[in-house]
């Protein structure tokens, strides 16, 4: 008996059963744990403020008790429905306009001469390091009657475009708006679309624009058949980077968004903070993460193929 | 114009556009902190006036300690798990559930704050009804951000980590080193620099976290981001512009030491492996 154990219980202390069980094990039980226990308060019934058992067994009989009135009460009512959409519409906008502005600098980035590389990649980092609250709270200055941004736009008669396109409701009026919304999610989430760009840009070989170029293609034609395809894998990384986390974001909206731009993060922490009710609060983020969960799949693909390429 | 100088010179407008933008409200925060007005985005004079009402900010000096404990304990904690989760995506390629693990180290840098925020207190506050404890404060706040800043470590350290020459430590096998060995005198001297910058991204990420600190403090367990964010919410307040600058200069000065001795360490290696004769 005592033969058999001891290889077990000395595989068990070995140092590799540490070493990848301890972070496991504070994974399963501070992040998988939460979720299921998420999802279960999503269907409970909430008295007083204790949460009524789903399963219960009395007189020989084993009950399963499903609330599922939370989740159908999404779907009906247009104040759930809808912000989800915005939500989904903003952090898409806020993509589309991070991959406009980061891959053509991340496209430079990689091409500028190799000792230079490192002081412009640190450039891009270094705000990273100072408090993206702060940062966040700068745009509502300079946003703001007076700001210096205002008085560019308004200056440039840009918001005249900006009320036109139906980013702001009213000329001269840019805070609380989408614009100031998706403005300072952009300017936030910029850095996590370049800097994965960055990383794949700087490794391609050049030489095969070089061979583009001697069959004849254009430096356009090269450019769209044969760098685009190439950095897929830091397009999709970028991306995912940025509209994932946009989706729930909840800071930038409370900072500078206004009622016209209500997103889903805010609506689970009214229902958590103000109404208290946590089995709502619950769904709405179960919801939400359903939503999100074919990107993060996407993400973790490609977490997973960066790690195998990095080897 | 020839077409070659015109792409030079796109390329450099980009570029520096691009750079104003990420760096125009910080400058912005810095300028509007000596700002010697009531309307605090509108140039009115130079004064030193919210910097000397600082230290009278008994609210903002409360978050700041609260703020520095919690985020010294958690890139702590945030190295050892981090290092541990990144030797095991780097070293053991095999073991049952590697996916699952792979997947949920990475998540929590995507997952939206509100939701990690949510399901973390809905399990503490099941645990504290169960067995009477944890309260709501210092300790679940620091649960919470250990798990994102273990996120932030793993990545930093993971990359250092699949750069390092295996046979560096096979070479120290055979002559006869144990694994704790190989691990104190081989791997921890060459991975340190990940290990520090490790440790320095995630005391930020801590510093600067609003969402999951919100969710996780309880009565008198308020963190500088939470003071900030509760003024900021109600409109423009100078002594927020003051703290920015502040905060900003600590981490110039940080970042400033930290680039000088990382360049020195890699001359410093270089020298070493051209008198080795590697180079």
């Amino acid at each position: 008996m005592a033969g058999t154990a001891q290889p077990w219980l000395r595989r068990l202390f070995s140092g590799r059963s540490v070493v990848i069980g301890l972070p496991y094990a504070w994974l399963l039980l501070f992040f998988l744990l939460p979720f299921l226990i998420l999802a279960k308060i999503s269907v409970s019934e909430m008295e007083n403020v204790v949460f009524k058992d789903l399963i219960t067994y009395k007189d020989g009989l084993l009950q399963l008790q499903l609330k599922l009135s939370n989740y159908v009460f999404i779907t009906q009512d247009a104040l759930y429905y809808k912000t989800y959409i915005a939500s989904l519409q903003y952090a898409a906008a806020t993509t589309v306009l991070c991959l406009a502005i980061g891959y053509p600098f991340a496209y430079f980035m990689a091409r500028a001469r190799p000792e230079r590389q490192p002081l412009l990649l640190m450039l891009v980092m270094l705000p990273f390091w100072t408090s993206f609250l702060l940062r966040v709270y700068a745009w509502k200055g300079l946003l703001s009657e007076h700001g210096w941004v205002y008085d560019a736009i308004v200056g440039l008669g840009l918001d005249q475009v900006l009320l036109a396109a139906g980013f702001i409701s009213a000329p001269g009026k840019l805070m609380n708006t989408p614009f100031s919304l998706v403005l300072g999610m952009t300017y936030t989430y910029l850095p996590f679309m370049i800097l994965p760009l960055f990383g794949n840009l700087a490794k391609l070989d050049v030489r095969l624009l070089e061979a583009a170029a001697d069959l004849g293609a254009s430096p356009w034609v090269a450019f769209w058949k044969v760098t685009v395809p190439l950095s897929k894998a830091g397009i999709i990384a970028g991306s995912m980077l940025v509209f994932i986390p946009c989706v729930g974001e909840f800071v930038i909206p409370e900072l500078l968004g206004g009622p016209e731009t209500l997103m889903i993060g805010r609506v689970v922490w009214d229902e958590f903070f103000s109404n208290n009710d946590w089995p709502m609060a619950s769904a709405v983020a179960v919801v939400m993460v359903l939503l999100i969960i074919v990107p993060l799949a996407l993400f973790n693909k490609y977490q997973a193929e960066a790690q195998e390429a990095g080897k | 114009m020839n077409t070659a100088a015109f792409n030079r010179l796109f390329a450099r407008g980009w570029l520096s556009l691009g750079y104003a933008f990420l760096y125009l409200p910080i400058v912005a925060l810095i300028v509007f902190s000596f700002n010697d007005s009531p309307l605090p985005n509108v140039w009115r004079g130079f004064t030193l006036k919210w910097y000397a009402a600082l230290p009278d900010d008994r609210e903002m000096l409360a978050g700041l300690w609260l703020s520095l404990r919690i985020a010294f304990f958690t890139a702590c904690g945030s190295v050892v798990l981090g290092m541990l989760a990144a030797f095991t995506l780097v070293r053991y390629r095999r073991f049952t559930g590697r996916t699952a693990f792979s997947g949920m180290v990475s998540a929590p840098l995507v997952m939206p704050e509100v939701v990690v925020g949510l399901s973390l207190l809905l399990m503490l506050v099941s645990i504290q009804r169960a067995v009477g404890f944890p309260e709501r404060g210092m300790l679940t706040i620091w649960i919470g951000h250990l798990l994102l800043g273990m996120a932030y470590a793993t990545v930093v350290i993971q990359a250092r980590l699949q750069d390092l020459n295996p046979q560096l430590s096979e070479a120290a096998m055979d002559l006869g080193a144990r694994p704790w060995q190989v691990f104190t005198l081989i791997t921890l001297p060459m991975i340190a620099q990940s290990l520090a910058s490790a440790w320095l991204l995630t005391f930020t990420v801590s510093l600067d976290d609003v969402v999951l600190s919100a969710f996780l403090s309880g009565p008198g367990a308020t963190t500088m981001p939470l003071v900030i964010f509760s003024r900021a919410r109600l409109g423009l307040n100078p002594s927020v512009n003051a703290v920015a600058t502040l905060i900003v200069l600590v981490v110039a000065i940080g970042v400033l030491v930290a680039s000088y001795m990382i360049a020195r360490n890699e001359r410093r290696r270089a020298q070493e492996l051209a008198a080795a004769g590697h180079a």
